[in-house]
């Protein structure tokens, strides 16, 4: 005898039907678009309420339509690789569920804004990482190399602790809308990045980097939108980073 | 078929570096001539409209007789000149945001700038130059001039 689906077990997980609208492009075309045009396609499936974007997303890719483009790596948050633009907002796609987003109506899902689209969700991240490169995100220190570690205090620590858990998702960066009208701006990711090294009682590059971001393309391009901290995926306080530095810059004290 | 070119990203223009400071200046200039605009523009609104006859009260007399006063001559000349930066400033950036093209860029920027020296310019004039008590062909007092003029001349 085989066991039959009765009754809903307990503590079952709620199923609903869901819309995805993705905006695609392929740059060899397809029989129905051209080379490099952009378009919609809507998919409907079913869904749990455990689901995320995400796994909509593979459900579409494994099952539908193989031909659909999107970067993941962990799926689970840490790498940072499936940055998107869901219902008008940048979110990691692996950190949203569908319940969450109102599934009765379709869900949008755009590649991030600001940088190069490469196909279907896949953007050209090199803009964007050239920035980060260029405020130097590594530890510079002179003299010898200690023997042991370098030791800081729990306080000092403290002082850049939200700006060490970015994962370089460019959430922030893709949705600040200086960034949009001139791709010059280094972004908040590259400000982040350099807060993370400014503040930290260690590094003895914090002018260096200063100096960089004093440029006409620096912090002085921000508006204080607060776009940044609003998409970040780790909740950091970005605009408040920014600020610091500004802050610094206009004081000359660290 | 061949794939289509990605657009290139543009590169950064550097000229921030030629002067150090710069857009730091600019950016310190904003924050306090802001606070300063809001306390000059609001102070200016509630004593030409909320107090005497409101906004009735105001014709030539009433700017003569305000223009009367240092104070308000000195008042007046800073919201004119912090107005005209802070604005021309604000636009400068937006300039700097979306006109991609280094000589429209360098054309809209000297536009502004022609723009904001004009209209200082000659705001200033009509401030310092100003004549309360003008006189018509023959002479006479124009009618609508404040009462002091009857004493003046």
């Amino acid at each position: 005898m085989t066991a039959t689906a009765e009754a809903p077990a307990a503590g079952e997980v709620a199923s609903f039907e869901v819309t995805l609208r993705i905006r695609r492009m392929n740059p060899e075309g397809t029989s129905e678009h051209g080379a490099g045009e952009e378009y919609w396609e809507e998919h409907t499936i079913q869904a749990h309420a455990t689901d995320r974007v995400l796994d909509a997303l593979h459900k579409i890719k494994w099952d539908i339509d193989g031909s659909l483009a999107f970067r993941r790596s962990c799926a689970h948050g840490v790498c940072g690789s499936d940055a998107m633009r869901i219902n008008a907002r940048n979110r990691l796609a692996c950190k949203t569920l569908l319940k969450d987003l109102n599934p009765a109506k379709p869900i949008m899902v755009e590649p991030i804004k600001g940088l190069p689209v490469e196909k279907d969700l896949i953007v050209d991240m090199e803009p964007f990482f050239a920035s980060y490169r260029e405020i130097m995100p590594f530890l510079m220190t002179s003299g010898p190399t200690p023997e042991r570690e370098r030791l800081q205090t729990p306080e000092e620590r403290q002082r850049f602790d939200d700006t060490t858990k970015c994962i370089l998702c460019a959430a922030c960066t893709t949705s600040c809308p200086v960034f949009w009208t001139d791709g010059q701006y280094f972004g908040p990711q590259a400000i982040v990045g350099a807060h993370r090294f400014i503040f930290d009682s260690r590094d003895e590059g914090q002018w260096d980097r200063l100096e960089i971001l004093n440029d006409k393309a620096g912090v002085w391009k921000c508006r204080t939108a607060f776009n940044c901290t609003e998409a970040c995926p780790r909740g950091i306080e970005v605009t408040k980073a920014i600020s610091e530095v500004k802050k610094v810059l206009n004081t000359g004290e660290i | 078929m061949t794939a289509p070119e990605l657009s290139t990203p543009r590169e950064r223009i550097r000229s921030g570096r030629m002067r150090r400071n710069a857009e730091r200046w600019s950016w310190l200039f904003m924050r306090f001539s802001g606070a300063l605009l809001l306390v000059l523009i609001f102070t200016h609104l509630f004593v030409n409209l909320m107090t005497g006859d409101g906004v009735q009260q105001i014709d030539f007399a009433f700017v003569a007789g305000k223009w009367a006063s240092p104070l308000w001559k000195v008042w007046d000349l800073l919201m004119l000149v912090l107005a005209m930066i802070h604005g021309g400033n604000g636009m400068r950036l937006l300039i700097n945001d979306y006109a991609h093209r280094p000589r429209v860029r360098t054309f809209l920027l000297w536009l502004l700038g022609i723009a904001v020296v004009v209209v200082i310019v000659l705001g200033s004039l009509v401030i310092f130059t100003f004549d309360p008590c003008p006189l018509d062909a023959s002479g006479d007092l124009l009618s609508g001039v404040p009462d002091f003029c009857k004493d003046v001349r």
